[in-house]
């Protein structure tokens, strides 16, 4: 085939290269869901069998929920500062300051305390879980396991899940009562509110409701964000570039997962 | 037939394996008796350590029978992999160190995991087969990677041979080591599978090292075993890809993938 009859163009030709990339991609897509979703499968099940183990859940808690309680918490901090600050210079057109409060608290637990701690996880924890099981996967330290009569599920993944699937409620909790502290600090020292006032008002509109569904995202969410490091990694190409691949996907793929969660869990809780 | 099987401890046959395009095992045949020693040599990128791991499950071939003690092992349940595994020890290419461990908890990593042994036992076995490797007991309580290379390798000899197992695959175990370090592996090879009986099968292209572990050797080309006999007869194998590998020339049926 000559050069000249390769660049001439063939709508015919041109819609099926079309339809035919697009199949491919789709494809590809519902391919890789398929394989996430028999991977959580896999996870699920192993980490409800035994054997356990206990020391590593621990390790892992105190990595997920304890270090990571600084980033959270500056983030819900300066969260809550800035909602403060914003919806007074809204809310002062219409003379409504007295709302801040309410606003600022339903916010933070409702929205974004869990999905700013979500993202902030899924930035410190979801890159490191990628990086470490690519390392293991490349080191062959995966393949050793197995070879010890040990189930890199039960070991390696289970203890990071059911980390991930405790703590990062725990961790939103935190964040609530930071991201409101921040909200209330702003409020007192620079917009001049009275503190009972204040207070008062966080309390009047809050429901029970509110801060559970946080929670619950944010269980979801640690989820997301533990599962696809894991799966990133375990999946990881050979060599250091398999490796750098494995982390971008991870936390690239958790973000992006945790948002579209996020979304689709709030229609089911409030409508 | 019953007799031949119990002499058989490990044969696979017909056995595929590719990634994408990529051919690696074409119809391997091989079968390693109790009690021997087999050396598999081979180039570099032969596909000698995907047919060592077809063989422990860690890869599944696309064709073909795997059979250890007679058993087929190719569509096992978890369970039954984890007993099989009990059986085996394995050194790996990169020795596979769990990095996050220290060099005791390795060595006795299979037996704390069973929940056998208490963690003061396991710490005694774990220096007595740092002794049996040669190394001292003030290295257990380090991490791997303060060791060098061919302390890692020792360890990885001892986690190996911890379980006492009956078969131990060794992928490249001088590879990477100076010559001196690496006849002190040899050594330790010969003398860990003679004091255990275990069977054992070697990758290597180091031919000091095959003559001196290897009861047979069989050489892999292109995915299939084109040689296999016993290690007196290498020099006079009468197969010109043998003559070419254990010379070491760059001429011959054997061509480089450059
Ligand atoms: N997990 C894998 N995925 C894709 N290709 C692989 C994998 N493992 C090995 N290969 C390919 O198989 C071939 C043989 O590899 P290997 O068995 O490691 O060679 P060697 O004989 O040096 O041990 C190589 O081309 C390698 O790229
Ligand atoms: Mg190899």
């Amino acid at each position: 085939m000559s050069i000249k009859e390769k660049t001439k163009f063939n709508p015919i030709t041109w819609v099926l290269d079309v339809c035919e990339a697009i199949g491919t991609t789709i494809t590809a897509f519902l391919g890789g869901i398929g394989r996430i979703a028999i991977f959580a499968g896999k996870a699920i099940y192993h980490s409800f069998t035994p054997p356990f183990y206990p020391a590593l859940i621990m390790r892992q808690i105190i990595n997920i929920g304890y270090y990571s309680l600084p980033v959270v918490g500056l983030t819900a901090l300066f969260t809550g500062m800035v909602l403060a600050l914003q919806s007074y210079t809204g809310f002062s057109r219409f003379n409504a300051e007295s709302a801040v409060a309410t606003v600022v608290v339903l916010s933070i637990t409702r929205e974004l305390a869990p999905v700013l701690a979500g993202l902030m996880v899924a930035g410190r924890i979801g890159a490191s879980i990628a990086a470490e099981i690519a390392t293991m996967r490349v080191t062959e330290q995966i393949d050793a396991l197995v070879t010890l009569s040990t189930n890199p599920f039960k070991y390696l993944i289970a203890p990071r899940i059911i980390a991930g699937v405790l703590m990062l409620p725990a961790l939103v909790f935190v964040g609530d009562i930071i991201g409101v502290f921040g909200g209330y600090l702003v409020s007192v020292y620079s917009l001049d509110f009275r503190p009972e006032n204040y207070i008062h008002k966080t309390w009047e509109f809050l429901e029970y409701d509110d801060v559970m569904s946080g929670l619950i995202k944010a269980s979801v969410f640690g989820f997301i964000v533990t599962l696809m490091g894991c799966y990133s990694g375990f999946n990881s190409g050979r060599g250091a570039q398999g490796v750098g691949a494995a982390t971008t996907n991870a936390v690239v793929s958790s973000s992006i997962l945790i948002l579209i969660f996020n979304y689709v869990l709030t229609q089911v809780f409030f409508s | 037939m019953t007799n031949d099987n119990k002499q058989t401890k490990i044969s696979l046959s017909g056995v595929y394996k590719s990634f994408g395009n990529n051919h690696v095992l074409n119809g391997i045949d091989l079968s390693v008796n109790k009690g021997k020693s087999l050396v598999v040599i081979g180039g570099s990128g032969s596909g000698k350590s995907v047919m060592l791991k077809t063989v422990l499950g860690l890869i599944k071939p696309d064709k073909g029978v795997i059979k250890v003690d007679g058993q087929e092992v190719n569509n096992i349940s978890n369970k039954e992999q984890d007993n099989l595994m009990r059986k085996f020890g394995m050194l790996f290419q990169g020795g596979a160190l769990f990095d996050s461990l220290l060099v005791w908890e390795n060595i006795a990593f299979a037996l704390m995991q069973k929940g056998k042994m208490s963690k003061s036992d396991a710490y005694d076995l774990a220096i007595e087969k740092l002794r049996a490797v040669g190394l001292k007991s003030d290295v257990a309580t380090r991490y791997p990677a303060e060791l060098s290379g061919g302390m890692q390798k020792r360890v990885s000899l001892a986690r190996a041979i911890a379980e006492d197992p009956e078969i131990i695959f060794f992928d490249e175990p001088t590879t990477g080591l100076d010559p001196i370090m690496a006849d002190v592996i040899n050594d330790l090879i010969v003398k860990c599978t003679k004091d255990l009986g275990a069977t054992t099968l070697t990758i290597t292209h180091d031919m000091a090292s095959a003559k001196k572990i290897a009861d047979n050797v069989a050489m892999i080309f292109e995915g299939k075993i084109i040689w296999h006999d016993s290690v007196d007869k290498i020099e006079n194998s009468g197969n010109e890809y043998v003559d070419q590998f254990i010379n070491g020339r760059a001429t011959g049926p054997i061509e480089m993938q450059l």
